[in-house]
Formats: C-alpha cells, structure tokens, sequence
C-alpha cells in the first residue's frame, strides 16, 4: 500500500448522512491516529451509532441512499460495502449486546468460524469439511488475545457461566484474536466499543478500561462509546461530542470535567451529581421497615443474609458489585424469586414468596429489568401506568348495575396516564402508544409512573439509570427525589453508580457477598465506598 | 399532493385490515360474481354462509380466551366439545322435548366443562411454553378415551343407542324432536324463496361475544390479557398468573361445550365418536384468518376470520363444481379447508419479546 506519510489511521471528511430529508449528521470531520483513544459521547439519537454504521458500511447506510462527504484510511479514501470489508482492513466492533453462544467455551466463541483445523484421514478423503478443531493451537490463538487484555479470564469457562463482564471481554478477545488469523491483513487496528461499559459494575469496568489502555499502547486506536462520562474522561485521549447530528466539540480530556461534557451535550446545564444538601435524621423518624436474615435465590444475585433497617422518609442507596447480590435484595422482598427471612413493615411481618400481599401493604417495586418485568411493551401506556394500581387497589374501574359488574373507566385511565405523561415528561405521540415503541429513558419514566400509580408508602427503585442517556437520567433522579419530599414517600434505591447514590440517597448500604458490609452517610469520602465495595474495612482516622 | 394523501391513507388501511384478510374477501366476492353465471344461486349460498357462520362462531370464540392469557391456541378444543356431547346425550336421555332440551344440554354440559377445564388448565400451568403441543394431544386422547365410554355409558333412550344390541351410543345422533334448528328457527327472516336468516343462531353468537368483548374489560378480564402479554409482569403486579390462566382455559372448554351445542341444533346431528376429532383445526384457522397471533385476539378476528373461512368453504365447492360440471364437491371442500387450514398455521404469529 502506498501510505501518504504521516496520514491519519482513520479520517471521516465533511460526512453527512440523511433519512428520507432527515438530516441526522452533517458535517462530520475527524480524524484518528494510531493508539488514540477517542471518547464518542452524545445524548441518545445524537447520531453516534449512524457515524459508526457508516464507517462499518452497514446495509441499512447503502439502503437509505449512502451518505455524503468521504472515509479515510491511511490517507486512501475507502467505501465499506458491508461490514466484511470493514473488518479485513482491520477494523473491529463490539456490540452492546452480546453475540456469544451461551453453551460454548470462550475459547470456542473468540474464535468461532476462524478455528484453526488439523487434516487427519477422514478429511483427505472427503474434504476439508471433516477436518477437526485444533483445540491446542485454538486455545493457544484465544489466551494470546486474553493475555493482550490483561485480565484473568479463564478460555474454557462456558459463557453461560461468566459474569456479564467476562462475557464483554470474550467480545473484545474475538475482535483482537483476528488478527492471529489469516483473512486480515494487518491486523486489528481499529476497535469501535459501543457503550461496552453500561452492563458493567464499577470493578469490571475499571479492569476493561485498563485492558484499553494495553491495546493502545500497542498501536490499536480505539473509538469509545459511553454515557459514563468519567471512564471516557479517564481513558481517552480525545474527547468528541456530538449533539443533534453535528459534532460540538473535540477537546483533549486534559482538563476536562464531567460537568463540562455534560453541558456540551445536552447544551443546557445539567447537575447529574448536584449534592442532595438536605441533611435528613433518619434516627428521628421510626424504622418503617425491618428486614432480618433474608436470603434469595436470585441467579447471578445471590442474598446470603441480609438485615437492614429502613427509616420512615428516608431515601436509602444500596450499592455495591455487580453479582454481590444487591438486586437480590428487593426481588427477593417482592416475591419474584424464591427467599426467606423476615420482613416487617409497620409493625406488620409480611408473608414472602407473595407479589400481591407486599403491593397490598403498599409498597412498590420498579425493576432493573425493563423490559422483561416492567413493561407490557404491547400493550399502551395507559394499561403500563395503570394496571398495577387497577389490580391491587380497584382503581380505574367504573361500576354498573349497581355495583354487579365493573368495568375499566377509560377516561380515568387516560387522565391518569395523560397527568404522568406531563409530570415525568414522558416523550411519546399518544398515550395509546405502545410502550415498545418508547425510547429507553421514556420506558423507565413510564416504569416510574406505574408505580408511582400505586401510590405506595415504600417504593424499592432498582438501577433506576441502566442504560439511559444522560438528560433522561437526570430527570428520572429528579422525579424520585421529588417524590420523596412531596409524599413523603421512603424509598430503597439500588444501583451500580456510587455517584449517583451519593447525589441522590440519605445513606447507602454496601453489599458485599451477599450480606450488608456496611452503611455510611451518603456524605461520607467516596473512597470510603469504594474501599466498602472490594470488601475491606473503612480504617476510621 | 391531495392523490398521495388518498394513497397513504389507502396504504394505512390495507395495512390495518392485513393484505391476505383482502385478497381471501376479494377471493370470496369473486365467487358470489362467478355463482350467478355457472347457475348456482346467490340467495342460497349467502344462506348457507351466514348459517354456517352461525355454527361455527361459537366454537371460534372458544379460542379467545385462552390466546388472551396466553395460553396460545385453543388445540384442545375437543375437550370442550366433549363437554357440549355429553351435556346433549345427558339431555336426550332425560327426554325433555322441544327448544327445553337445548338450555338443558348446556346446564348439563356447564359441570363438565368447568371440571375437565380446570384439570386441562391445571396441566397446562406445568407446561408452559409447550401448551400448543400438549394441548393437541389433550384434545386427541380425550377423543379416544371418550370413543370407549360412549360404548360403556348407561344410556338407553332408543334414539341414541345401537338398534341391534340395545346399548352403546351410536356414531350419529339425531336432535330432531329435542332441540333441531332451535335458534336457527328463533325469529328467523325469509327473504325470497332461498335467502333466510338465522336470527336465533347469529343473536346468541352476538349475546356471547359481548359477554366476551365485556369480559375482557373488567378487571379479571384486564389481567387475563395482561398475562398473555407479559406474565412476569403480570406477576410483578400481584396476580395470581396460574389462576388466571385456569380460568381462561376454563371459559374456552365452557365456549367449546356451547358451540358445538350450536353446531348440533343447526346441523341436526350429534357426531360421537372421533366426531370431535377434526372441529379444532378449522376454528384455529379461521381466527388466524382473522388477523389473531398466537397471542392477541379480538371479537373483530372471529368476525372476519369465521365469516372469511366458512364463507370460502361454502362458495368454492359449490361454484367449482357447476364450474368443472362433475360431483367433485366433497374433494373440493377437503381441498379447499385443509388448504386454508394450512395456510392460516403459516400466519402464525407470535409477539416478539
């Protein structure tokens, strides 16, 4: 190849890109060098994704009419016709969700369709069809691009095994072992990471961030998606922010502050991480809730012996590591996995294993998993916000034939659904709308609504910001905050994002191993917490 | 500007009604065209359409519940009718005659229905995620285990037994006398020498369809839809999802046991034997013609989907045959349900999770 000396790895120029006369990029121009990594960040539909589908040259770019401007690589201009070609001049991607085999090895999966293969018999005779696996070479080929990661994953552990980190770096091990093989040319040069980070806890994607920092001290240039504006600000060499198909500024991460890229890309002045000031007495207010020894059985989540007081008013964090079992907690709590132990509300000890007589003592549950537990997704928003509270506590119903037959108040439905839809600022064109079709960040307001709805004196909130974009995220905060203070209502909040506790909650219990490690005010240092969470004990000055 | 707005608004409409529900009306409305001119009367045959439509809606109905609470296609449907024959044997053999013996067939029929219905929901709450399987081969052993006990039940009113050994019901059944063409005759209209409409039939068809339609709007009915379409949530929510769905597989054997009680006072047979066999397919069908997944359904797909199939059924036989000018009709009529069977298990849809 006939390189232009000191040419950028990868140039996009003037690149625009339109939807039917919807304009979603325009005038795109960057450039990326060897072993830069470059922090992608922007507000969901900001137009990151189509930027890297049209680097990939994904079908749907070529359906749609192409895109304007020009690709660069190694100073020659190039044009992907699929993501095939992408990858042969060693460009690489890793998905936000996984495409792993579950019941396959690592080992397996890093190398699937690309095994090195040994001739024996069969195979001269009938081709090379029956040519076997070279196991040896194979495992081989996967701990090399393991090792290149630097972290301790074992290439015969079954995916269906791994904590979802591991699962990211089998992803990423896939994209780096492809240079071993044959088909590219020059090997990995190029790794696009979207988002890799959402679905992991704070330690995972420390050790993810480092293993970014190998790859590119080895002359890998890396493009990071992320709505975790820290880790990009920790990794990156460049930071490029990107608002409503236009980029808005490309800075060196030098200097830079959460709050800074947080104002470029939403271009008004969001405080994610503003300090809950209020200092709250939880001593004062009596124990509304008081649960002892309770273990769940929650997969991936297991709660070994949980005891914890919760004050009347209060908003209590609880945090901790992935898989350290602190979703287990208010699942468990609710009914939706096998538990044990004691639970008392208000002087009330409350039956587990039973959704219904925990809803019918008032209290609620907003689930991490959305989609799975949280939502009819088709079904409407009205039946969304409105079900639960039809269900447990016979709103919304109107009454015929003097109380003989009940039927759903359509009106009432649509007043209620229309009041949150308003309140949360839920984006959505009617409140027929199926909940499908919802952004993520509508998805969860909707989630909110449903059990704010209810109503309830207790409201258990789990990973409230998974995987929502950055303004939504502070809406949401704001709503349940808001709630507390308005209703009075106490609430349980789970998540993975200390900081986000630390903004939000009065105190924050930590969970390690199944257990309470320890509980802190919200005000306390954050290495404090962060010491908590690995498991070693706060040495009190 | 104005043309193209026509056009998308053409476009939506087509999209909402479903491109195949077009193509087999426009297929059924060109049969009513054709009839006229190879000499098969109109009157007539719009007569039998919308009495086959009577007979079979019932049983159509019967798929709805359990595809609301997701218990998918309703393919033990002869469990239901198992209910509904011995509801109309039980009948015959208290000898109460005229339009008395229907209602009583139905009270007899009721007890059955609810108890092979809740066994049948109790099974399939520990198979979920196979209930379509499981419940065709509820259906089928339910027929063969019946096929003995027809022979081995006490009945002896002469009407129904084997003439030669005096006991053992026979394979068909006639309900003249007791409740034959009961709602067929209810009010019926004569237009014209070949033209009648069924009121009594199509009115309690439209009686248990709202009674349905109005189901689904109250609470239980509300949970009842919830729990096909996402029974996690459902559960998150406090409802008892295994009660739920008993009770709807409960309804549709109780709507299974009425329909071919309608069937029956139309037709003027009782078929025993493997006579249940075959009624599940043809009312799978005809509700996925009628624009249900495997999961969502309306008292609208009924509708169109009984109408569409039965309406094909009676048409193409009978044109097909003055067409080709030899007695064919029977193979056509095999040819055409079976094909239209076939086709409407290729549409089987189901929501994405």
């Amino acid at each position: 190849m006939n390189n232009e000396l000191g040419a950028p790895l990868l140039e996009m120029r003037h690149i625009s890109k339109d939807f039917f006369g919807n304009e979603v990029l325009s005038d795109i121009t960057f450039s990326l060098e060897r072993g830069e990594i470059l922090g992608l960040v922007g507000e969901n539909g900001a137009g990151k994704s189509t930027l890297m589908k049209i680097l990939f040259g994904m079908d749907e770019i070529h359906q749609t009419g192409g895109y304007g401007g020009s690709v660069h690589i190694d100073g020659n201009e190039v044009d992907f016709t699929s993501p095939i070609d992408a990858l042969a001049s060693g460009i690489g991607m890793v998905h936000q969700e996984f495409s792993l085999l579950p019941d396959s090895t690592a080992t397996e999966n890093i190398l699937l369709n690309r095994e090195p293969l040994k001739h024996t018999l069969v195979s001269e005779l009938f081709g090379e069809r029956m040519n076997t696996l070279d196991r040896e070479s194979m495992e081989k080929i996967a701990q090399g691009a393991i090792d290149k990661l630097g972290v301790p994953l074992d290439g015969r552990m079954l995916v269906s095994e791994m904590p979802v980190g591991y699962k990211q770096f089998t992803e990423i091990a896939r994209e780096l072992s492809k240079e071993a093989t044959t088909e590219m040319e020059e090997g990995l040069r190029l790794l696009v990471l979207d988002e890799p980070t959402a679905v992991l806890s704070e330690q995972e994607a420390e050790s993810l961030l480092k293993a970014m920092r190998t790859l590119s001290s080895e002359g890998i240039a890396i493009i990071f998606i992320s709505h975790r504006l820290q880790e990009i600000i920790d990794v990156c060499d460049t930071i490029m922010v990107m608002r409503d198909g236009r980029i808005i500024k490309t800075v060196p991460s030098k200097g830079v502050k959460v709050t800074d890229i947080a104002h470029w890309m939403v271009g008004r002045q969001v405080d994610a991480a503003k300090r809950n000031t209020r200092t709250f007495n939880y001593e004062d207010s009596e124990v509304v809730l008081s649960i002892r020894n309770l273990w769940v059985d929650m997969p991936g989540e297991t709660v070994r012996n949980v005891s914890l007081d919760v004050h009347d008013g209060e908003i209590l964090g609880i945090g901790g590591m992935a898989g350290q079992g602190k979703l287990g907690i208010p699942n468990g709590v609710m009914g939706l996995f096998p538990s044990g132990g004691q639970v008392v509300f208000r002087g009330e000890t409350l039956p587990l294993n039973q959704p219904r007589a925990l809803l019918d003592a008032g209290i609620a549950f907003v689930s991490e998993d959305r989609r799975g537990v949280g939502l009819l997704l088709d079904e409407s928003l009205e039946w969304n916000i409105t079900f639960t509270a039809m269900q447990v506590q016979n709103k919304f119903l109107k009454r015929h034939l003097n109380g003989l037959v009940s039927f759903r108040d359509q009106q009432a439905i649509e007043e209620e659904t229309r009041k949150y839809v308003q309140q949360l600022e839920i984006r959505c064109v009617s409140t027929r709308q199926n909940a499908r079709e919802l952004s993520g960040g509508n998805q969860q307001k909707v989630c909110l609504a449903k059990a704010f709805a209810v109503h309830p004196k207790l409201l258990f909130v789990s990973e409230p910001t998974r995987g929502i974009d950055i303004g939504a995220k502070s809406l949401v905060l704001d709503a349940l905050r808001r709630y507390n203070q308005e209703s009075g209502t106490t609430i349980v909040m789970i998540s993975s994002e200390l900081e986000e506790l630390r903004s939000v909650c009065d105190r924050i219990a930590i969970i390690n191993d199944g257990k309470v490690f320890g509980i802190l005010p919200a005000t306390s240092d954050s290495a404090k917490f962060g010491l908590m969470m690995v498991g070693q004990e706060v040495q009190e000055p | 500007m104005n043309t193209t707005r026509i056009l998308t608004k053409v476009r939506q409409m087509v999209r909402s009604f479903g491109l195949p529900r077009i193509i087999i009306a426009l297929f059924l409305l060109s049969l009513f065209i054709l009839a006229p001119f190879f000499g098969v009367n109109v009157a007539t045959s719009l007569s039998d359409t919308l009495n086959r439509f009577g007979m079979n809606a019932v049983l159509v109905l019967a798929m709805v519940p359990m595809i609301h609470s997701g218990c998918g296609l309703n393919f033990g449907l002869p469990l239901g009718i198992i209910s509904g024959l011995l509801g109309a044997t039980i009948s015959l053999q208290v000898d109460v005659a005229g339009p008395a013996s229907f209602w009583l067939a139905i009270l007899f029929a009721t007890p059955f229905a609810l108890v092979l219905g809740w066994g049948y929901g109790q099974l399939l709450n520990r198979v979920k995620g196979g209930e379509m399987m499981i419940a065709t081969y509820v259906g089928f052993s339910s027929v063969a285990f019946m096929s003995i006990m027809w022979l081995l039940l006490p009945f002896d009113n002469p009407k129904m037994v084997w003439g030669y050994a005096g006991s053992g019901l026979r394979t068909t059944i006639s309900t003249e006398g007791y409740y034959l063409h009961v709602l067929n005759d209810f009010l019926k209209i004569r237009i014209g020498d070949h033209f009648v409409f069924p009121t009594g039939m199509i009115l309690f068809f439209t009686v248990l369809a709202f009674a349905t339609w109005a189901f689904l709007h109250t609470k239980t009915g509300t949970a009842m839809t919830a729990v096909g379409s996402n029974p996690v949530f459902a559960r998150a929510s406090g409802i008892d999802v295994d009660r739920i769905r008993t009770l709807s597989v409960m309804l549709s054997t109780w709507f299974g046991a009425v329909g071919i009680l309608v069937y029956q006072q139309s037709f003027g047979f009782i078929q025993l034997y493997m006579g249940p066999f075959y009624m599940a397919l043809p009312a799978v069908s005809a509700i996925l013609i009628g624009g249900a997944s495997v999961n969502k359904a309306s008292i609208l797909n009924v509708i169109i989907g009984t109408f569409l199939f039965q309406g094909i059924l009676t048409m193409t036989p009978s044109v097909m045959n003055a067409m080709i000018q030899t007695d064919m009709s029977e193979v056509i009529r095999i040819v055409a349900s079976n094909g239209m069977i076939l086709y409407a298990l290729t549409r089987k849809t189901e929501a994405v999770r």
